[in-house]
């Protein structure tokens, strides 16, 4: 080992200027290779362009997002997307860090509990929707029955335009609470211990500390996790198109469904590209911000350890 | 005096409200999976019956029984092409990846730091976005519908998780000892192998881990880039479902097959996964 301490280590590993571009190129080339089809999609939302009137194909250039102003089904798409990411978000949230901080403490119950809570993220989006429709159907869902019980009889769950939202939300909130959980318990356990010790010999009130000392503290992760979260509920696809197919009617036609059933219902490829092109723009400015707070996050975590 | 008391019991109440709230709608569906169909269509419904194990013979074997005559299904065929489509991702990624990884956390070059920057901003872009064109493009260059089509696509699931885990797996281990192996005449491809590889070992088994399940859970891909020949358990559930004549039951088994492989690995490797699932918030 004494060689380590004699020779300068990087001498050797810059005269190889293009091993870095050797290593990285196949694993960026299989990628980008896939991501020609971005420009296409550029191209065709700038294009009148309907699989079934294949001879009226031409450019229209901004004609296809001009449309959406004046287009209801835009807006209720928009609408609907926002009060989706909004509300899974939310919820998932408040959800997330009641239970990261009941799970706090490390005793054999806790641990045990956040082993099994990582379970529902471990089962496809898909296949959880699936999950759900058997324990809502009509004829023999056991929520149903749970709900007769306590006195409300036909809930419509994903098949009435009144809760259709409750109940993706609810499926949504199923599958992906245990990541934020995940995320703010390793927060919480990474929190410097001299504050809160400081604040109990003070006498400080618990409320006082919570939002004083954990919730500041706690800052990072949660903008980290909501962020994150943000930007795949913003694109949500597999809950609801498993769960609805978007409807009933246009009552869950969030920008992914629509597109997709622009695309691949109505052969409208360009109104299709273009409304994930805006869907696009949204999910870039996110995770722009995104990429930075994790970055921050993923180098205080390292740094720590 | 009993504040504390009553506080600990407020604290079993909702840590069982919890466990209920996430576990019970996967134990509920693995007990369905051993009804009968009348089992299922009993109000109120109750967890003891007599178990049956029909519903896994039908789809294990094919033919299921619809009560009014007979059904074929290809269930396992979407199973298998899960496996296969979710393994050989993987493994490309792996091979690919890697090397990559470790070119960006050993080598300051300024065209990487941008690659694997773009690379992760595409991988939080909308999947339809880039599928859309694929589908009129494979369609056209006979990828539709095949192995090698999708599993290129699924590398745009694998290829950024198993890059930026495993590159901070690299970064963490100190450069000082491959150079020190390099100084005794050794070449850089051994150190990387001999040295690196296996110090990284617990971050790439994690990384291949984690890249196994998203690859296995994604729904989109196959939906628009293939039909039920190559098409996967998440999408061959759901054509499954929406069929007309097949029992409850023989769906609930088909939902637990599906989640089977993921729920298996979560729990034998679970402290591997928690870091990539922390997305490296805490070390594994």
């Amino acid at each position: 080992m004494e060689h380590v301490l004699l020779a300068p280590p990087r001498r050797k590993v810059n005269r190889q200027v293009w091993l870095p571009y050797l290593l990285s190129l196949p694993a960026l080339l299989t990628c980008i290779g896939i991501l020609v089809p971005f420009v296409t999609a550029v191209i065709y939302s700038l294009q009148r362009y309907n699989l079934s009137f294949p001879d009226a194909r031409a450019f229209i250039w901004f004609g296809n997002y001009l449309d959406f102003l004046t287009e209801d089904a835009f807006w209720n798409t928009v609408r609907i997307s926002l009060l989706y990411a909004v509300l899974t978000v939310g919820v998932q949230l408040l959800l997330g860090l009641g239970i990261a901080l009941l799970l706090q403490r490390r005793s054999k119950v806790n641990n045990a509990m956040s082993v099994l809570l990582i379970m529902p993220l471990m089962v496809a989006p898909a296949i959880a929707s699936l999950m759900w429709k058997l324990m809502t159907n009509p004829n023999f869902g056991v929520l149903n029955y749970l709900l007769t019980v306590m006195g409300i009889h036909d809930f419509g769950w994903a098949s009435s335009p009144n809760t259709a939202l409750f109940t993706v939300v609810l499926v949504d909130t199923w599958v992906y609470t245990p990541f934020i959980i995940i995320l703010l318990l390793a927060g919480l356990r990474a929190l410097p211990r001299q504050p809160f010790e400081a604040a109990e010999l003070d006498g400080v009130p618990p409320t006082f500390i919570f939002f004083r000392i954990t919730l500041p503290m706690l800052m990072p992760y949660i903008l980290t996790a909501s962020l994150f979260r943000m930007l795949d509920s913003i694109q949500q696809f597999d809950i609801i198109y498993s769960m609805t197919q978007g409807g009933p009617g246009d009552t869950l036609t969030v920008f992914q469904v629509q597109a997709y059933l622009q695309a691949f219902s109505f052969s409208n490829i360009g109104k299709s590209a273009a409304l994930v092109m805006i869907l696009w723009a949204i999910t870039y400015a996110l995770s722009t911000v995104f990429i930075k707070q994790w970055l921050k996050l993923r180098a205080k975590a390292r740094g720590a350890a | 005096m009993n504040s504390t008391v009553v506080f600990k019991g407020l604290r079993g109440l909702a840590l069982i409200a919890v466990g209920l709230f996430f576990l019970f709608p996967i134990l509920w569906v693995v007990l369905m999976s051993f009804m009968t169909n009348a089992d299922i269509l009993r109000s109120p419904p109750s967890p003891f019956f007599a178990p049956t194990l029909d519903n896994y013979r039908g789809l294990i074997s094919g033919n299921l029984d619809s009560g009014t005559g007979a059904l074929t299904t290809d269930y396992m065929h979407n199973l298998f092409n899960s496996f296969v489509l979710s393994a050989a991702s993987v493994i490309i990624s792996l091979l690919l990846g890697v090397p990559a990884a470790y070119a960006f956390a050993r080598f300051k070059f300024r065209l990487g730091e941008d690659m694997a920057f773009t690379l992760l901003s595409f991988k939080f872009a909308p999947p339809i976005l880039v599928l859309l064109p694929l589908q009129l493009y494979f369609q056209d260059i006979g990828l539709y519908d095949t192995y090698f089509g999708l599993i290129w696509v699924y590398q745009l699931i694998t290829m950024p998780l198993i890059l930026w885990i495993v590159r901070g797996y690299f970064e963490d281990i100190s450069p000082d000892i491959e150079a020190a192996f390099r100084l005794d005449g050794h070449s850089w491809v051994k150190s990387f192998l001999k040295i690196a590889v296996p110090l990284a070992g617990p971050g790439i088994a994690a990384a291949g881990l984690l890249a196994f399940i998203f690859a296995w859970n994604n729904f989109v891909f196959a939906l628009i880039l293939g039909s039920s020949s190559v098409q996967p358990v998440t999408v061959g559930a759901l054509a499954f479902i929406t069929a007309s004549g097949i029992q409850y039951g023989v769906i609930a088994a088909a939902l637990v097959l599906s989640v089977l492989p993921t729920l298996a690995l979560a729990l034998y490797a679970q402290k591997y996964l928690v870091e990539g699932l922390s997305l490296g918030a805490v070390k594994g």
